[in-house]
């Protein structure tokens, strides 16, 4: 390599709808540091704690390598022809209508847009649908409803130049940490208010001027009460509404006959009044207000009508369009934008067009295609429904997990065995997708692939490969185009780069639109290879060449993508009633979400030892009387149980938690635990206009799980447990396993931990204790610790992170063999605690010290003493908690 | 007999201390006096060995060859003179007139005392077996042994020892050490069956065969073979072993003849009260020689623990010996093994295990509930044994445990670090 300073790669994070972009860089000795590009306008150089550690996750050792066929390494010739002649035979002898395509918000623009014609144009259906159905869809629908079209408004600088941002249903300090970190600066440098809607006081929560705990269910509601109240106070923006919208008084008068007054909203929320009026009289004071919603709102039997409950209010008071107003829906995925603009959910066709008849017959001209859908497919939940009864026979997915992630997963899990043909392509070999597809086809990851994502600001980033495919793996578009052309549609399938795709991409977007849809990239439909690999960020629309750099903002003066030009206020009507609700064998919701260091069903995250550090175990949150009603312990095992499925969970009591709701995350997969599929549990509830899943209030319930022994096992290879309980954390060298279990194995201990070790039982270091029940062992291979394992009662195991200090490493000085089983040096060596800061491997033990011993009395103290906090900030909740505990603990 | 020209006559005007026996406890018990309160008594002691006091426990390194006779030596007789204190050397006592308060000497030589203390230790067992007064039959004792050993040695004689405790053991080491072939025979089925678990005597006798020393258990003695000389021991299941030595190192007998002829009540030993007096008034008696509440104790710690409180008695302190924990502590082969208490356990206690077979390390807590608390009843320890004595002192004072008990195993470096 020439010793010329070369232009750093610039490429974009595959987390988050934030949309960071980054810069890899080879660390020298073979593997990548990731830091954030100071130059894209989403981060400006920060990072979150996922995005800094995504050099982590680059190893290969779990990488789907080759096409395979069953238990057999296939070429690519012979598995694509599989795939091609199984979906020609269905369709065939079913029709097309008997296959479809399940897709992510992890693929790529181009990759996205030649499945979605694939399926919509050459095989005649609209059954391709994808996990954004589960985060993104009833957004989609309430900006359809409002605007229509699926448009967001604003952009990321509204953030910096509100004066009151309103969060509702959204941790974004843990889920949008970037974006957050932008809040929060716009607070202390401009003093902006927070208010964070969320029955659950989360991290978000505990950053906000005001927290409201409402009931779950009820935002809508709130946004109901908060109109009447504007039009009481006289803030509505008259002009606006009557210049640009329609439906003013028809939502007005169902929001009043619903929510007459803030007494009469706060009752319905199951909040206090005066918090309501709170929360009223800012919004109706502040003129510049951005309202941010996520899961919370979207994920819900009622999500669309709580989108448009509070579009209304941005409606209304004429707040949309203007620097440092607006609703924003922050995305869930990377790309869950760039798939909805090629039409990647069953109930769109392409480009943002739907299935009306002059919109079809644009398409398939624009497409030459010889087989249009020509109506809505199947969204996610019917999708796998009809799988589950046989009417779908051939299922591709790509790039996601439904095992895990779709509600009523043990019931999808056991539908996929119907299937007559299953393909799955995917770039890890051990998700709990992939193990059960007959076919398993290798696509290229991140840092591989090529293409672009668009972010929740309507910006197109483009994702640059810095690392070659690894063994056979191919981009995801490539495995597409190679299936349609065995399928006899060469022709229209020819690209040679994904340059070429999303010139056509972009040509669509802006054939026979004339200003009739907002989403028009006509500006790049002659991109060339070139000009493509140089593309810096951008917002759409960009109607002409060359690019604008320029923010963008939509609405402010009308120009709504409806029929009439007018913007629709929607009256929304009272939520229906929560599912299972007569049931009183399931007497609690469960909510679910995300936690701060792990991403969806942490294929890629969990290979991180820094992000594992975190939250270790899935865990459901328990609200303290909820945890006495039901006997359950902090730092017990929980078994959680719906109508649909169970879990066993490490109970946290948390009194930020709503009474009568439990939380517990989505990430954990049968790969990394023995119950912690969050999925089984949810129920099928959905949304009736967007179908987007309801995954915040399953009925369920709650009770102990008994198990006398509890246990930990480091282990330098993986290990097949079948303990009654286990979950797998990954280490820098190797693997924690927390186990329980009911007794002694048999024929003893010592012969299990030979067994779990591939060990002679005679060369075990061991220690028993038959009376009360405690068993450890250490196994050191060539001096080099190999594995232990540590049983005993619950609160009697020591810490584990010295050990997997030590885990794979040679020990040879004998106080550390002589602490191996001790778990511990005997020299006093700190255990440092849980990561608290992920970025700079910060543990609890060491901020407590310094809060303690050193004096270190603010956040910045903290930083300025152990880093921790000062990259991306997201433990700064978790900072200030445990200052204000450690002063608490010490003034007392 | 020898009187030290260096001693100094003893002061008329003071009351005369008469110690019967120049061992470890007899000189620790002078050393006590010496220390506390120089000048208090007149003292006179008396050893039938031709060398002032030396350290027994080393015998085994000094045949071995590790150290030299001066390191085994305690005190000089430069010591005794500089202290004021009357050592005879090579004079065994041979009579004792309680009334008269006289101890007389082989050597004819009669001491008139005010008290006097029994410190005569003991001798080793020697079985009425066949062959047991040829030529070529030691036991395990004293230099003279030692000396008697080296003779054999020289000679290319092969060495055989009866006797798997702890001084069998020893002598098995410091024989292999100085270049002999050495076979160890055991009556039982393990080594010091008295002071190991099996587990650790198992560890035991590996780490001593690797030493080159062949363990034979199960082994009982028919005979000592040998037309004037040994060359063989017999056993009664028929094997024969080959060696010119054999040692016996089967167990000692209190040396209570003295105070038997004199009339003191005696039992296995000579019988001590809590204040280590004998039956007769100003006649006290300690070290391997006394029976104190039933127990003989064969290991220099009680010995020096009752010299101790023999002392503070003498000078009028409020002393009281109740008697000792019993902890062996084998260090001279190599094989650090330690053990105290009640290290078998059984009903009622709760077992604690560590063992490290690379370290060839294994330690055993014993732990016993009494009352609402848990106490440390016995331990085993084999390989690392640098905690022995911090948990022999738990098990003296009944410490409750309960709060440190999951770290207790690991040692005090441990438990100190968890608090």
């Amino acid at each position: 390599m020439d010793g010329a300073a070369r232009p750093p790669l610039r490429t974009t994070c595959p987390y988050c709808g934030v949309g960071c972009g980054v810069l890899p860089e080879a660390d020298g000795s073979g593997g990548w540091k990731v830091r954030g590009d100071p130059n894209h306008p989403a981060n400006f150089g920060r990072l979150c704690s996922k995005g800094s550690a995504l050099g982590e996750t680059l190893s290969l050792d779990d990488r789907l390598l080759h096409p395979m066929i069953g238990d057999a390494r296939v070429g690519w010739d012979e598995a694509l022809d599989a795939v091609a002649g199984g979906f020609a035979r269905v369709i065939d002898r079913h029709g097309p209508d008997a296959v479809a395509f399940y897709v992510s918000g992890q693929l790529l623009t181009e990759d996205y847009y030649v499945a979605n014609k694939l399926m919509k144009g050459f095989i005649g259906s609209a059954n391709i649908d994808t996990n954004s159905r589960l985060c993104m869809a009833s957004s989609v629908a309430g900006h359809k409803r409002a605007f229509g079209e699926d448009v967001v408004p604003g952009c990321y600088d509204d953030l910096d130049e509100a004066d009151l941002i309103v969060l509702v249903g959204s941790n974004a300090a843990w889920c949008h940490p970037v974006l957050f970190h932008r809040m929060v600066r716009n607070r202390s440098t401009r003093g902006a208010r927070i208010v964070n809607l969320d029955p659950r006081c989360t991290a978000t929560g505990e950053e906000a001027d005001l927290q409201l705990s409402l009931a779950g269910g009820t935002d809508a509601l709130l946004f109901n009460g908060l109109l009447v109240d504007l039009a009481r106070r006289g803030r509505i923006d008259h002009q606006y509404v009557g210049a640009y919208t329609e439906g003013f008084a028809d939502a007005l008068a169902m929001a009043q006959s619903l929510a007459p007054d803030a007494a009469a909203t706060a009752r319905a929320c199951g909040l206090p009044t005066d918090a309501v009026e709170q929360f009223f009289a800012w919004f109706a004071a502040t003129d510049r207000v951005v309202t941010c919603y996520s899961q919370g709102v979207n994920q819900s039997v009622a999500g669309t009508d709580k989108v448009n409950a509070i579009i209304n209010c941005h409606l209304a008071t004429g707040r949309i369009g203007h620097p440092g107003v607006g609703p924003l829906s922050l995305t869930g995925q990377p790309n869950a934008m760039g798939g909805r603009e090629v039409g990647g959910l069953a109930n769109q066709l392409a480009a943002h067009m739907g299935f009306d008849p002059p919109a079809v017959d644009r398409v398939r001209r624009f497409w030459r295609a010889p087989r249009m859908a020509t109506r809505e497919g199947l969204k996610a939940v019917d999708m796998f429904e009809a799988v589950a009864c046989g009417r779908i026979k051939a299922l591709w997915v790509i790039a996601t997990n439904p095992v895990v992630s779709l509600p009523r997963a043990d019931a999808i899990r056991a539908g996929l065995d119907r299937l007559e043909l299953f393909v799955v392509s995917d770039n890890v070999i051990g998700a709990d997708t992939v193990v059960r597809a007959p076919i398993r086809l290798p696509a290229c990851g991140w840092g591989e692939k090529d293409g672009t994502v668009t972010n929740s600001e309507r910006r197109i980033s483009r994702q640059r490969p810095f690392l070659p495919p690894p063994g056979e793996a191919q981009p995801d578009w490539w495995i597409v185009c190679q299936v349609a052309r065995r399928l006899g549609h060469g022709d229209a399938f020819a690209y040679e780069t994904a340059a070429e795709i999303f010139a056509e991409h972009a040509a669509l977007s802006a054939f026979e639109n004339a200003g009739s849809r907002a989403f028009d990239l006509g500006g790049l439909a002659a991109l060339t290879n070139e000009q493509y690999d140089s593309l810096p960020p951008f917002q759409w629309p960009q109607r002409a060449h060359p690019l604008s750099p320029e923010r963008s903002r939509l609405f402010a003066s009308g120009g709504f993508l409806t029929a009439n030009g007018r913007g629709q206020f929607v009256p929304v009507d009272a939520p229906p009633e929560p599912a299972g609700d007569a049931d009183p064998a399931f007497p609690l919701r469960l909510n679910t979400g995300r936690v701060r260091d792990q991403w969806h069903t942490m294929t890629r995250t969990g290979k991180s030892p820094r992000l594992a550090q975190h939250l270790l175990e899935p865990f459901v949150e328990v609200h303290p009387d909820d945890a006495a009603r039901f006997g359950v312990a902090d730092g017990r095992l929980a078994r959680v149980r719906s109508a649909h499925g169970e879990a066993v969970l490490r109970v946290i009591v948390n009194s930020g938690q709503r009474q009568g709701s439990v939380f517990a995350p989505i990430h954990w997969s049968a790969e990394n635990a023995s119950d912690g599929r969050i999925g089984a549990l949810v129920h099928g509830a959905a949304d009736p206009i967007s179908g987007q899943p309801d995954s915040k209030a399953t009925a369920c319930t709650i009770a102990a799980c008994t198990y006398p022994l509890e246990g930990f096992i480091l282990s330098r290879d993986l290990l097949a447990l079948s303990t009654p309980y286990w979950v797998r954390v990954s280490l820098q060298t190797g693997w924690l396993y927390r186990i329980a279990l009911e007794g002694e194995p048999e024929p003893s201990w010592g012969a299990w931990a030979a067994r779990l070790f591939r060990a002679d039982e005679g060369r075990l270091l061991q220690l028993s204790d038959p009376q009360s029940p405690c068993y450890r062992a250490a196994y050191l291979c060539d001096d080099r610790l190999a594995g232990c394992l540590f049983v005993g009662e619950h609160g009697q195991l020591p810490a584990w992170d010295w050990l997997s200090r030590l885990i794979g490493q040679p020990v040879t000085e004998e106080a550390q063999r002589r602490g191996l089983l001790a778990g511990r040096a005997s020299d006093g060596v700190a255990d440092q605690g849980p990561i608290i800061c992920a970025c700079f491997a910060v543990g609890r033990n060491r901020i407590t010290d310094a809060i303690v011993a050193d004096g270190c009395h603010s956040v910045e103290a903290i930083g300025a003493a152990l880093q921790a906090g000062t990259n991306c900030g997201s433990c700064i909740p978790e900072l200030r908690r445990l200052i204000a505990s450690e002063n608490a603990l010490h003034a007392a | 007999m020898q009187t030290d020209p260096e001693t100094a006559p003893t002061d008329p005007r003071l009351e005369h201390l008469v110690v019967v026996g120049n061992g470890m406890a007899g000189l620790r018990l002078v050393e006590e006096i010496v220390q506390r309160a120089p000048g208090r008594y007149a003292i006179t002691i008396v050893g039938k060995e031709p060398e002032p006091a030396y350290n027994r426990v080393l015998l085994s390194s000094l045949l071995a060859g590790e150290i030299g006779e001066d390191d085994i030596r305690l005190r000089d007789r430069r010591w005794y003179a500089d202290h004021g204190i009357e050592l005879i050397t090579g004079d065994a006592a041979t009579g004792l007139d309680t009334g008269a308060r006289t101890l007389m000497l082989a050597s004819g030589k009669r001491l008139s005392f005010d008290r006097a203390v029994l410190a005569t230790g003991s001798n080793p067992i020697r079985p009425p077996v066949p062959g047991s007064e040829l030529r070529g039959v030691l036991t395990f004792r004293d230099l003279a042994d030692i000396a008697a050993m080296r003779r054999l040695a020289t000679a290319g004689e092969r060495a055989i020892v009866i006797g798997g405790g702890l001084l069998g053991i020893e002598a098995a080491y410091g024989l292999a050490r100085a270049g002999i072939g050495v076979t160890l025979l055991h009556l039982m089925d393990r080594l010091m069956e008295r002071q190991l678990d099996p587990r650790a005597a198992t560890l035991l006798r590996q780490a001593i065969e690797a030493k080159g020393i062949e363990v034979v258990l199960q082994a009982e003695t028919a005979a000592i073979v040998g037309d004037g000389k040994a060359d063989g021991v017999l056993l009664k299941d028929g094997r024969r072993i080959d060696g010119g030595l054999v040692v016996f190192a089967i167990g000692i007998r209190p040396e209570a003849e003295l105070a038997r002829e004199a009339g003191l009540a005696c039992n296995r030993g000579i019988i001590v009260d809590d204040t280590l007096a004998t039956s007769a008034p100003g006649i006290f008696a300690i070290g391997e020689c006394a029976e104190h509440r039933g127990q003989c104790y064969g290991l220099v710690e009680p010995a020096y623990a009752q010299a101790r409180v023999l002392a503070q008695a003498l000078l009028g302190e409020e002393a009281g010996y109740n008697g000792t924990v019993l902890a062996t502590n084998l260090k001279v082969s190599g094989v650090p093994v330690f053990s105290a208490g009640d290290f078998l356990g059984g009903d009622g206690c709760e077992e604690i295990i560590l063992s490290d077979p690379g370290r060839s390390t294994y330690k055993k807590l014993v732990i016993r509930r009494i009352g609402g608390s848990q106490q440390l009843a016995g331990v085993v320890l084999f390989g690392d044994t640098a905690d022995g004595l911090w948990y022999l002192e738990m098990i003296r004072t009944g410490t409750a445990i309960d709060r440190m008990r999951g770290d207790l195993i690991f040692g005090r470096d441990f438990v100190g670090s968890a608090a």
